[in-house]
């Protein structure tokens, strides 16, 4: 999927032509079907105070449970483990915002992965055991950044609704991107170039091609995963010269579509701010975006390397290539093997 | 070609490899006649910056000769002889135009790995990471060069490699690391780091002008050479001896007007702190060792400047802010903006007033690559730069 891919909302009716938000700051992402980040961290906070009362109470239990070898050491450390993990539970059980807490529990994760690392070495230790408890630690580990990471994005959210800025984000399942770059051009310069649409597809890397078919309509084509193609026509909705376009995606589209570009002048000698707003329904849902963004494709992430190629090509001429970046996926840092046109990737492509 | 590759954490590994290609209209091929292995290619050797792949092509500091160039390219042409700065950079975005080449905001095609650590991305650098670009580097018999309009520099004729090479990285940073401290007549400057970019930062603070510059290491063969050749004045092993309280001595209790921090991110020092930060980034709760920049801080006059010029990648802890803010010290910073330097110390080299090439200890074949790196890294055999020919 691809960033380029803007628009309509989800058949609610409510989306018409030109409406945007009145400021361009990034909503809170709509999440898929995980399990909500609240009752995650309840579970780990409860998880935690049981351990920690665990660790102070029965500290040699637990040591040979996780097979270390019981010593006074030992249990002197699995008191002060417990100790910090029975403040961390409280925490996150007590806190009206768990977050900070939670992010105590990575910390302490990590003390506890290079402990159980180090027994693992001295061969008086259970190693089966060991390993079984390190893996367990691991994964809770994995479990407390989850939580951590959306908890932190959520409270960004909730700040900006907090401040009550704007409308709030649709609650269909459109996905919401906004993002800005700032080129070293002049605003008629960097609009012309925008405004040829069949220019987009040279630093949008999903789009495949785009056709105008009409003084306001264009035929939009580009890659989904598994190798299969989503198309749409768009109508442009708003085109006021060197200032912005908007356009969105015409019934019938694989990909609802809408979305708004803004061109303005920097500050002092500045060049161009380009400002993105746009929104798009997956091809498959909601479960659609959450599978892209496994595979690494997030909305925001894809959109701000858009805009990037697009400043490097209008500041240098082309999209700056490496010999690792041509590749589709992490590739060494070696010269690609066989011929490579100018400008073209050598897997995908533009 | 035969190329010099990572193939993880301290093995490295001369392979086979594709030829480069014109991958952009700017690029130029060039074949390489010499290239540096760079203290700051150690972190990568020892693991210590994030983002490398098995099979990477290090090296950052080569020179060599015009093989090949892409269309759009018109300053250079088959058969010239050039060095390259280590920072790529366009030339056409607003960093480049204010001559913060390692700020390029065009030439990290991996720029959103950057900025996920750092908040924004600097430039693409050869040979170093993916973070900064997943460039094939130039430890190797061919390199791409993008931008070659903007970046490498011609060789004037009768010029050997060993005295233009490090134009590409060393001799610059070593320079800008003194630039940056603002040097006045009369001004005592401290060096941490007696390596190869301590050693230019010595001469270079000389160059601008200091009345006595010392220098801070370990080893006694580092230290001697920044006496006998970058004319240090006085040189401290802090092994032997207290930092600060010779420092005080030496400078009538004011500490140096400058201090320039040549050392980065896998510094050495007191075996307490030492243990800590070491013991801390195996944890990885701090990816950086920041001894002698601690010790720089706290022992820079106050109002005084301390320069960064060595590597660091991400976090440090314990940063005596303090002494910082209450002391009114400056703190500068920067991966060397190479191409604002390489004409003006290239005129110094061909007046005569430094020779770069007094830091090479050892010269070596590609091949022999791997065994460079190792000596280098164990500091055997008095290793101070090692130069790998072609």
């Amino acid at each position: 999927m691809t960033s380029m891919i803007n628009e309509t909302r989800a058949g609610n009716g409510r989306a018409r032509a030109g409406e945007h938000p009145p400021d361009y700051r990034p909503r809170a992402r709509e999440r898929s079907g995980m399990m909500r980040p609240e009752t995650l961290a309840k579970g780990l906070g409860w998880f935690s105070v049981g351990l920690g009362v665990a660790q102070i109470v029965a500290p040699r239990r637990v040591a040979r449970l996780i097979g270390v070898r019981p010593s006074d050491r030992t249990a002197y450390a699995m008191r002060a483990m417990g100790a910090r993990e029975l403040a961390s539970g409280i925490g996150i059980l007590a806190q009206a915002r768990p977050t900070p807490w939670l992010w105590a529990r990575v910390g302490g994760d990590v003390m506890d992965l290079a402990l159980l690392g180090r027994n693992l070495d001295a061969r008086r230790n259970g190693r089966g055991r060991l390993v079984a408890a390190t893996a367990a630690v691991a994964a809770v580990t994995a479990l407390d950044l989850l939580a951590s990471q959306q908890l932190s994005s959520e409270a960004s959210a909730e700040r900006l609704d907090e401040e009550g800025e704007g409308a709030k984000p649709s609650k269909g399942r459109a996905i919401h991107v906004v993002r800005s770059i700032t080129i070293d051009r002049a605003p008629e310069e960097v609009y012309a170039f925008w405004r040829d649409f069949e220019n987009l597809p040279r630093f949008m890397e999903h789009l495949e091609s785009v056709q105008v078919t009409g003084e306001r309509r264009s035929h939009w084509k580009a890659k989904a995963p598994a190798g299969r193609s989503v198309e749409w026509d768009a109508e442009m909705t708003e085109d006021v010269s060197g200032e912005r376009i908007a356009w969105r995606s015409l019934p019938g589209a694989d990909v609802p579509n809408r979305g708004v570009v803004r061109f303005l002048r920097a500050p002092a000698d500045g060049g161009t701010e380009v400002h993105v707003d746009l929104r798009y329904e997956p091809p498959a849902g909601r479960a659609g975006a959450a599978i892209a963004k496994l595979f690494g494709e997030e909305p925001e992430l894809q959109l701000a390397s858009d805009l990037r190629r697009f400043k490097q090509v209008l500041e240098t001429g082309e999209v700056v290539r490496s010999d690792a970046s041509i590749h589709e996926k992490m590739h060494p840092a070696q010269p690609p093997v066989g011929d490579v046109a100018v400008g073209v990737d050598v897997e995908g492509g533009y | 070609m035969r190329a010099v590759c990572w193939e993880g954490k301290r093995r490295m590994k001369v392979e086979s490899v594709p030829d480069p290609k014109i991958l952009n209209s700017r690029d130029a091929i060039l074949r390489v006649t010499s290239s540096a292995i760079c203290g700051s290619d150690l972190h990568l050797y020892n693991g210590f910056v994030p983002s490398l792949e098995r099979g990477d092509v290090l090296g950052h500091e080569f020179m060599g000769e015009v093989v090949d160039v892409g269309r759009s390219v018109r300053t250079l042409k088959v058969g010239d002889k050039v060095v390259v700065p280590f920072p790529i950079a366009c030339g056409e975005c607003s960093a480049c135009q204010r001559d913060l080449f390692a700020a390029c905001e065009n030439s990290n095609p991996n720029a959103w790995m950057a900025e996920k650590l750092w908040g924004h991305s600097p430039a693409g650098i050869f040979g170093y990471s993916h973070l900064l670009g997943g460039f094939a580097g130039g430890q190797a018999e061919y390199v791409r060069v993008p931008f070659a309009d903007v970046g490498p520099l011609k060789v004037p004729e009768g010029m050997n490699d060993d005295q233009a090479l490090f134009l590409s990285d060393i001799l610059p940073t070593g320079y800008m690391g003194a630039e940056m401290c603002d040097i006045k007549r009369g001004d005592v400057i401290a060096v941490w780091g007696a390596g190869p970019v301590g050693q230019f930062a010595v001469a270079s603070a000389y160059l601008l002008g200091a009345e006595r510059v010392i220098v801070i290491d370990r080893f006694d063969y580092r230290l001697r050479m920044a006496r006998e050749k970058a004319k240090a004045w006085e040189t401290i092993n802090y092994e032997q001896e207290d930092v600060l309280e010779r420092l005080n001595e030496l400078t009538g209790g004011r500490g140096p007007d400058a201090c320039i921090d040549a050392v980065g991110m896998e510094a050495h020092g007191h075996p307490a702190m030492y243990a800590y930060d070491r013991a801390k980034q195996a944890l990885m709760l701090e990816s950086d060792r920041p001894l002698a920049l601690r010790e720089a801080i706290t022992a820079c006059r106050n109002g005084g400047t301390v320069s960064v010029v060595g590597v660091y990648s991400g976090f440090i802890d314990k940063f005596p802010m303090g002494s910082v803010m209450n002391r009114g010290l400056t703190i500068r910073s920067g991966q060397c903006h190479v191409h604002r330097y390489m004409r003006p110390l290239l005129e110094r080299i061909e007046n005569g007033e430094i020779d770069p090439s007094f830091v090479i200890t050892h010269r070596m074949s590609l091949e022999d690559a791997p065994k460079g790196y190792e000596m280098f890294g164990k500091k055997h055999d008095h290793c101070e730069k090692v130069v790998l020919k072609m």
